[in-house]
């Protein structure tokens, strides 16, 4: 037993399917839990918070035991944090009066100056006199998610937090919880099954289908493997990080040099705000399958900035029988590269072979 | 058109038996409409029925198997006998005890309701957030399901004032100890006294629109419960 991990062991049979799940989960950063609905990351989740019961589970959180044999410590002794997917504040109190509900009964709790740090990172500050029916969707979100820290916990879940949300109000919530992922040193446990806020948040991914943890691993390594069990179609692709090295302040332009490599990186668009993206920063970049492309000859005269050699890893057929994926690796990061089976056949790709990824588009997250 | 002493002997008395069953009935009700709205048992059905079985019984017949039961020789009144407290039919509290069963189902339903009605959510939230199982009671559900409680009282409260067949056959007709209201009424019209009659149901019609103003007021068709 490790005691800076969460173990979870859990079988419980429902008519649909049956959970069943033994995972080691790191005690660190974010995990998401990925995949369709009814795949059971929800149910997952509500295990290791003690709101559903299996009989004869474990659960370890960092050498701490919370559920084995008889032992089953129940939700309000466990020191978590929830984030529900519709905010559920509790109505007959105000914003205030929601963050002060689990802060007057948890045994640890956020300083006052802690708290107004967590009420500034999740920019709520001036709602806290408002009642929830009062807030917009994503205020109340916001207002869930400072409450779940209030009580200081040591595991943080969040049951998909955006998806009662509309685009725009996802777009608003993300830069906060991408500062939380920079700031938080607890776990986090995040349950989505949208692909692009798992490459902008999760450390970790572990793949549910069925009821069972097929795949688990830290995401950059997981996202290049061409075995997934989930054909992520369009959003199939890699998510790197990166540190900002150079700017070139005439095109906009800032290099985001791999951390694997050194020696590769990929231009990508630089931040308008005054001053651009910091030499230094950390960031982290996407690149899907879709948008690269390859060639066995290095070409001049094309429009494409980013083209990077590398070594052909393995080929896996795509979820169209017309297309193929194909991993390179360019100096020790990796990029997926979508393309019909007959360019790969005509190209004579294999491992080994040596070709140049063209990357038409690169997103920079976080 | 005034009113006599034993008239108002009668409305104090009437109003003190409604104050004490509403009391007990909210002590019992509470935890028996939080089993229905939360158990799954295959007794939520008997036990639903034999709580509303008030609503359809002729109050004669419920009335004629409590006296039965608190009779010398029926089991409640064996028990009180060896409690020493002698039997409870024809006395004040015997009323109390026979209006508890007779208004119960005005009680629990509507509590039951309310608490249905706020689903599992705000309990999780708050077993989250560090509430035990008691303090999420008082702080989440009493709260939430308040006009479910206001109705339950208010309710609870009117139909015991309003009740007659169960007193006549607990209770009898002994003043100042069983004689409510109801009684009263039916005295004066049995005594040709139309005048007094007159007097104490105008006093009823007033009161029970008043108590119905009062919860639809408060409590108008939409009550809030529930997470937004």
């Amino acid at each position: 037993m490790s005691a800076s991990s969460i173990q979870a062991r859990f079988r419980l049979a429902y008519p649909e399917f049956t959970l069943d799940v033994d995972l080691d989960l790191p005690g660190r950063g974010v995990t998401a839990l990925f995949g369709h609905s009814g795949s059971g990351k929800t149910t997952l989740l509500r295990l290791i918070a003690g709101l559903t019961r299996a009989p004869d589970g474990h659960l370890s959180m960092k050498g701490e035991v919370w559920q084995d044999g008889r032992t089953f410590l129940p939700t309000h002794k466990r020191s978590l944090g929830y984030v529900f997917q519709e905010a559920s504040l509790f109505p007959h109190l105000t914003a205030r009066g929601n963050l002060l509900y689990g802060m007057k009964r948890a045994a640890e709790r956020l300083d006052p100056a802690a708290l107004d740090h967590v009420i500034d990172l999740l920019g709520i500050g001036g709602l806290l006199e408002r009642r929830p029916h009062q807030l917009s969707g994503g205020e109340r979100q916001r207002v869930g998610i400072a409450r779940a820290l209030a009580v200081k916990p040591r595991l943080l879940l969040m049951d998909e937090p955006l998806a009662a949300l509309d685009l725009a109000r996802k777009q608003e919530i993300l830069p906060y919880l991408e500062r939380l992922h920079e700031e938080l040193d607890i776990p986090v446990l995040y349950v989505s099954h949208a692909p692009d806020e798992v490459a902008r948040l999760a450390d970790h991914i572990v793949f549910m289908r069925a009821g069972r943890a097929d795949v688990a691993g830290p995401l950059s390594e997981t996202l290049a493997r061409l075995d997934l069990p989930i054909h992520l179609g369009e959003d199939a692709g890699v998510v790197l990080d990166a540190v900002v090295t150079e700017r070139d302040e005439q095109w906009y332009l800032a290099r985001a040099t791999f951390t694997d490599n050194p020696d590769a990186g990929v231009w990508v668009r630089d931040s308008v705000n005054p001053g651009g993206h910091a030499i230094g920063h950390p960031v982290r970049v996407r690149i899907l399958a879709r948008d690269v492309s390859l060639a066995v000859t290095r070409h001049s005269g094309t429009s494409i900035q980013n083209i990077l050699p590398g070594v052909v890893e393995t080929l896996a057929d795509d979820n169209h029988p017309a297309l193929a994926l194909v991993r390179v690796n360019v100096g020790g990061a990796r990029v997926v590269a979508r393309l019909t089976r007959r360019s790969a056949h005509d190209l004579g790709l294999a491992p080994g072979k040596i070709v140049y990824a063209q990357i038409k588009a690169v997103a920079l997250i976080g | 058109m005034t009113l006599s002493e034993g008239d108002l002997a009668a409305i104090w008395l009437t109003l003190r038996l409604a104050g004490i069953t509403t009391v007990l009935l909210l002590i019992i009700g509470t935890p028996i409409a939080w089993w229905l709205a939360h158990t799954q048992s295959k007794w939520k059905g008997p036990v639903g029925a034999v709580v509303a079985l008030p609503l359809v019984l002729p109050p004669t017949v419920l009335g004629f198997y409590l006296l039965l039961a608190m009779g010398p020789n029926g089991p409640v009144g064996q028990f009180t006998q060896w409690l020493g407290i002698g039997t409870l039919p024809f006395t004040f509290w015997g009323l109390v005890v026979a209006s508890v069963f007779y208004s119960m189902p005005f009680v629990v339903q509507p509590i039951q309701n309310a608490i249905e009605s706020l689903g599992p959510r705000p309990l999780e939230v708050a077993a989250t957030l560090r509430a035990g199982p008691w303090d999420r009671f008082w702080s989440v559900v009493l709260p939430l399901a308040r006009p479910g409680f206001v109705t339950a009282s208010i309710l609870g409260f009117a139909h015991t004032v309003g009740e007659f067949g169960v007193v006549l056959m607990i209770g009898g007709n002994i003043a100042g100890e069983t004689r409510v209201v109801s009684v009263q009424i039916y005295d004066h019209v049995e005594a040709m006294e139309y005048a007094q009659a007159h007097g104490l149901a105008a006093v009823m019609v007033v009161f029970s629109f008043l108590v119905l103003l009062a919860l639809y007021t408060w409590n108008p068709g939409k009550t809030r419960v529930g997470m937004p």
